[in-house]
């Protein structure tokens, strides 16, 4: 198995600590970004590496940079640690073990789209990774890692920790952006996007903390280096979040192009109790769910492949479910989920949610299944595309695919 | 010129400024889009997804940028989702689809979705009626519920939001409009949204709660009936109730008002008022009103007013017939010279026809209770055109002695929103007001020293390109000749002049017309106090002796007193003769408002008892004294008032009455576009010119 790239405490332990960092190549990629390169070639590299996004949406990082306007200033820099989608926590091991490799990130794009201050957006259930990282940045200031004329430049930056009160939709980027304004955490119309009217109104940008983390070994490696690794489709590495009916439950970082197979019984050790898997939910509970037969066993884990499934990767949260489970136990999960994490700002998530869960309750008591399950379906395809923010959508996703691609386990 | 775009919208070619939203765009053609949570007074939020409509726009060849031809014609690529129309700006080409079977469905689609968790309780729901939920949900809405009744949301249906406010937090849409209007328009964000997903709930966080003076507007455009006043709420359905537009009495902006008023057996089968709400003058008021105009006018119906004429008989007054009481004022005034003491409460007509009697008779018209240098208004005063909606950028406005937000609230809530707009907001005043946190300079002082910083003041404010100065209540002599010498030079330009935050709606009026100063709160009460000694006293709207217990005892002293009153006054129980006057409400007439714009009102009741208007009764007394006043009706006085009066050159109740196009688009077909605010049909007013008048002195010494 080759070395971790993101995980690299996973090889080298002590590498959390600032001295061990270094000697392994940390901050290098930085140095050399602000004093031998200039910001546009920073982004041209991640351009080409063909990095996206790990939040979820998987949108090219170079390209997002580069939406950054060079008349409006000034610019941020907000790394998403929010990481609130059930089945998802990796960026936690990130930041808990691997942190400085993130600032790393976190400060090359910000000289990359001529940010002096970034701002570190943490889920509030996070507090002490964000205490953990309060002290990596203090040590950062202390080398003359962060603050004013940085390696004897002009660039100076600074980094700042936030913490969320606890809400899932505060992921979303401009909910947290409005979140760190002080404001309620609700999505704000896009467009205009972050990148053009961000935080405080500034062009913003938003990436997700495992995003920011590859981005040194970018700059340190190169573009090229980067794309031979996983698919055409999707370069690099990606840590895959895997729980659910799973032996080894975890995260694993494999290259885009590893087969669900794979991860699940390579990596995986197999489906507890050794029962077949029975559905595939690979976005945690935003994800439309697959049916596990082998064809979808054997799809490589890419962006591109998993669409052609029907689902999304979305942030590669890998939820196993096996047969002992039937999926309006599930969905009705996610309903309960996304009602109480819907935000209220618009009208067909707040009150197509709270509907929903009635029907689902009544599903669950019994009730006229198949009518109420056809309603169920009905209610969840009228909030489909009229949502001001994808958590509507998300709420939904579940629940359509899983009435339709396992009618039977809604027979009353 | 701003650039315009082209697009069509439901087969019909539109072209408006760039810029446009979908939806302004389609309403400027007479198309309705559906909206809850869009207001057009306000930045879109793009929150309840009502005015989803089909966007298509032109293809464009990636490789030459050029539109993609089908048939000759640019191809339209519509995307897979609708879009919103009230966040969308139109573009060049664009083609929107508001009713086709996708939207339809879609906005349909909604609404089921928001009466999913909505009451549905319209048969006792103030807003029935008149309510934008029940309207698009008949237009748009699906025919029956899918939603089990007994799975609804339920909240408290009760909760005062503060003693002029109630929400029923079941009927709530969370359409944000009114927290906005608080943040945004009224500038007190004293309202929010608490907890979240379908427990989203309106709070008050403010001490006393809801504490604004704008409050009531949000009960106009909350589009179902979650908030509602405490004043009318269960008071009357809207379709009972009949609409005479007013204007407001209570302070100088002379708001535009809608009075709705019905037949109550409670009231012994007459027809009262139920409530006043506001009607559109864009340069005025625009669609808002605050809560003293709504809810203050209920003086007209006390149960304290006079219905009959009062004559002294043996040292008492007794009831006495019109006949008797005009002799009996004939007779006092007939030979003497006669000091008329008028308050700003009355109609130019009113004023108009005193001052006669006083001319006539070789007498005097003071106005009561007055600000000093109010005839500098009428030199420097703005004039024709001027629109404080204007000011912006460039602009700058002074407001020197005065509490807008308090005094003139309306006039608050436009000077903000021209400081917002960039116009430089500079203040004078010894005291904070809410207008502070909008000023680019502040200067606390106190009153011996305003008219010093003003001069100071006088280089950077008069470098604007557009300057208004307000002057009010805390203003002396020297100050409001201060504020007067910085307009020097810009008389009668639109968008420039001085604005006097008078105590009373009509107190521009009476300066207009001539009226000379008492007020004793500035110390001239004294030379009250001498000038009625000896005299024939005739006081209209005004009551010195309640207000000073020495202008009691110096009307003591009066040859003879003689009152025009709503009410029994303190001074109407010294007069030998008591007239009973008309309320505003119950008759025709015209206010000038600070801005000098001379608006009608309308009789919005039957009057009361015997009571007639205050100009009539001036024109009989004036007859009995062998005089020649007009007096047959408020129309016939203004145009004698015209002739007379130069500033006034033109006018006429027909004039007055004169509508042109307003935007926003507001009324009753349009509840749930513009709120409860009424259409003007009635009549935008006239903003008066300078007076022609040249009079000498006007500021002492200095040549201006
Ligand atoms: C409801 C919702 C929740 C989200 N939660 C997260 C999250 O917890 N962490 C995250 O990085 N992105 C989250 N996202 C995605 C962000 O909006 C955004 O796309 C992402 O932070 C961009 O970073 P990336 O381009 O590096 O992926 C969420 C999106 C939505 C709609
Ligand atoms: S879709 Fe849901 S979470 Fe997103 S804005 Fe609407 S109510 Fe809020
Ligand atoms: S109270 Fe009325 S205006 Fe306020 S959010 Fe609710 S529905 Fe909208
Ligand atoms: S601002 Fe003045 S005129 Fe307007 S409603 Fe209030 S009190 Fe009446
Ligand atoms: S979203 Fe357009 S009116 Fe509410």
């Amino acid at each position: 198995m080759m070395a971790h790239l993101l995980l690299r405490h996973r090889d080298i332990p002590d590498i959390g600590k600032l001295d061990v960092y270094r000697k392994n190549g940390g901050f290098e990629a930085f140095k050399k970004a602000v004093t031998q390169m200039k910001p546009q070639e920073v982004i041209e590299v991640v351009k080409a590496s063909g990095l996206r996004g790990r939040g979820g949406a998987g949108f090219p990082t170079g390209v997002k940079w580069s939406f950054v306007p060079n008349n409006i200033w000034p610019h941020y820099v907000v790394a998403n640690a929010d990481e609130s989608e059930p089945g998802t926590f990796k960026d936690r091991e990130i930041m808990e073990s691997n942190p400085f490799q993130f600032l790393e990130g976190v400060a090359i794009a910000a000289y990359a789209v001529g940010a002096n201050a970034a701002y570190i957006y943490l889920r509030g259930e996070f507090w002490p990774v964000a205490a953990h990282l309060d002290e990596k940045i203090a040590e950062m200031e202390k080398a003359a890692l962060l603050g004013d004329k940085l390696f004897g430049t002009d660039y100076s930056l600074r980094i700042y920790t936030h913490l969320g009160a606890g809400a899932y939709i505060c992921g979303e980027e401009t909910a947290l952006l409005e979140s760190i304004e002080g404001k309620r955490g609700q999505p704000r119309i896009r467009p205009p996007f972050p990148a053009v009217y961000g935080l405080y109104g500034k062009p913003t940008v938003v990436n997700n903390v495992e995003t920011l983390t590859n981005v040194p070994l970018i700059v340190e490696k190169g573009a090229d280096w980067y794309k031979s690794l996983g698919t055409a489709d999707s370069a690099g590495v990606k840590i895959f979040s895997l729980s659910g009916h799973v032996k080894k439950p975890g995260n694993y970082e494999l290259p885009f192009g590893t087969t669900f197979r794979q991860l699940i019984y390579e990596y995986g050790g197999g489906v507890l109790d050794d029962r077949p898997v029975k559905a595939i939910m690979a976005a945690g509970a935003s994800s439309a769910v697959i049916v596990a037969d082998d064809k979808a066993l054997d799809t490589p884990m890419d962006y591109a492949s998993v669409k052609a499934l029907g689902a999304d990767l979305g942030s590669a949260s890998v939820i196993v479910i096996n047969d002992s489970v039937s999926m309006d136990w599930v969905i009705n999960k996610t309903i309960h989920f996304f009602k109480h994490e819907s935000c209220g700002k618009c009208t067909p998530c707040r009150d197509g949610t709270y509907w929903m869960l009635h029907l689902i309750e009544r599903i669950e008591r019994g009730e006229e299944v198949e009518a109420n399950t056809q309603l169920l379906h009905t209610v969840a395809k009228q909030m489909q595309n009229k949502c001001l923010c994808p958590l509507g959508e998300f709420s939904t996703m579940a629940v359509t695919t899983a009435i339709e691609r396992f009618p039977q386990d809604f027979r009353g | 010129m701003t650039k315009t775009v082209t697009l069509t919208i439901d087969d019909q070619q539109v072209t408006v400024p760039e810029g446009t939203l979908i939806v302004n765009a389609a309403k400027m053609v007479g198309i309705d889009i559906p909206v809850f949570c869009y207001h057009p007074k306000m930045e879109p939020v793009g929150m309840c997804r009502q005015c989803l409509v089909e966007v298509g726009r032109p293809a464009i060849d990636r490789a030459t940028g050029q539109p993609v031809l089908e048939d000759g014609k640019p191809k339209i690529q519509f995307g897979p989702k609708l879009e919103t129309a009230c966040t969308t700006p139109v573009s060049e080409g664009m083609v929107v689809l508001t009713h086709s079977e996708k939207a339809r469905a879609a906005q349909k689609e909604i609404l089921e979705f928001l009466l999913t968790s909505h009451p549905l309780d319209c048969p006792v729901c103030d807003k029935g009626g008149e309510c934008p939920l029940q309207n698009l949900t008949l237009a748009y809405g699906p025919a029956e519920s899918r939603f089990l009744y007994s799975e609804k949301h339920h909240a408290e249906k009760h909760v005062p939001l503060g003693d002029k406010i109630w929400l029923d937090r079941e009927r709530c849409i969370q359409c944000g409009r009114c927290i906005r209007f608080q943040e945004i328009i009224a500038g007190d964000p004293v309202l929010s949204f608490y907890q979240r997903g379908r427990d989203t709930d309106i709070i008050t966080h403010s001490d006393p709660p809801f504490d604004s003076i704008f409050s009531g507007n949000t009960t106009d455009i909350c589009p179902v009936g979650a908030l509602t006043t405490a004043d009318f709420r269960f008071g009357a359905r809207p379709w009972e109730m009949k609409a005479a537009a007013s204007i407001c009495s209570l302070c100088p902006v002379g708001c535009n008002l809608t009075f709705n008023t019905r037949r109550e057996a409670k009231a012994g089968g007459k027809v009262v008022i139920k409530r006043a709400m506001p009607r559109q003058n864009e340069q005025v008021n625009e669609i808002w009103i605050c809560d003293r105009g709504r809810f203050n006018w209920h003086y007209v119906e006390d149960p304290s007013r006079l219905t009959h004429p009062l004559v002294k008989k043996d040292g008492k007054l007794e009831k006495a017939s019109w006949s008797a009481a005009i002799e009996a004022a004939g007779n006092q005034v007939k030979g003497n010279q006669v000091l008329v003491v008028a308050s700003g409460r009355l109609s130019n007509e009113d004023l108009f026809n005193l001052k006669q009697l006083a001319d006539g008779l070789g007498g005097e018209a003071l106005l009561y209770d007055s600000l000093p240098g109010g005839e500098l208004t009428t030199r420097y005063g703005v004039s024709a055109g001027t629109n404080l909606g204007d000011l912006g950028a460039g602009s700058a406005i002074l407001v020197a002695a005065a509490d807008l937000y308090h005094e003139a609230p309306i006039w608050y809530l436009r000077v903000k929103a021209a400081a917002e707009r960039g116009a430089n907001l500079v203040i004078v005043n010894p005291e904070a007001t809410r207008l502070d946190k909008y000023a680019k300079k502040l200067v606390r002082c106190g009153k011996d020293e305003a008219a010093a910083k003003v001069r100071e003041l006088a280089a950077e404010l008069t470098a604007a390109e557009n300057l208004v100065v307000f002057f009010g209540r805390t203003a002396d002599r020297n100050l409001a000749e201060d504020c007067a010498a910085l307009l020097q030079g810009r008389e009668g330009r639109a968008n420039n002049g001085l604005i006097g935050v008078w105590p009373r709606a009509n107190d521009q009026g009476a300066w207009e017309l001539g009226y000379k100063p008492v007020d004793p709160s500035t110390g001239s009460g004294q030379a009250l106090a001498q000038a009625v000694k000896g005299k024939v006293v005739y006081l209209a709207a005004a009551d010195p002796a309640g207000d000073d217990p020495q202008l009691a005892e110096a009307l003591k002293g009066a040859k003879a007193v003689i009152v025009q009153e709503l009410f029994p006054t303190k001074t109407a129980s010294l007069a030998d003769v008591v007239f009973p006057a008309q309320a505003f409400t119950e008759r025709d007439g015209s206010y000038t408002s600070g801005e000098r714009r001379v608006q009608r009102f309308y009789p919005a009741t039957p009057p009361l008892g015997e009571s007639r208007a205050d100009f009539a009764i001036a024109a009989a007394v004036a007859a009995a004294a062998g005089l020649e006043v007009e007096g047959r009706s408020a129309l016939l006085v203004m145009d004698k008032l015209a002739a007379a009066v130069p500033a006034f050159v033109g006018i006429s109740y027909r004039k007055l009455a004169e509508v042109t196009e307003q935007w926003p688009i507001v009324g009753r077909g349009d509840l749930y576009y513009g709120g409860t605010t009424y259409e003007n049909r009635q009549g935008l007013g006239v903003q008066l010119n300078v007076s022609t008048f040249k009079r000498s002195n006007v500021v002492r010494g200095r040549a201006l």
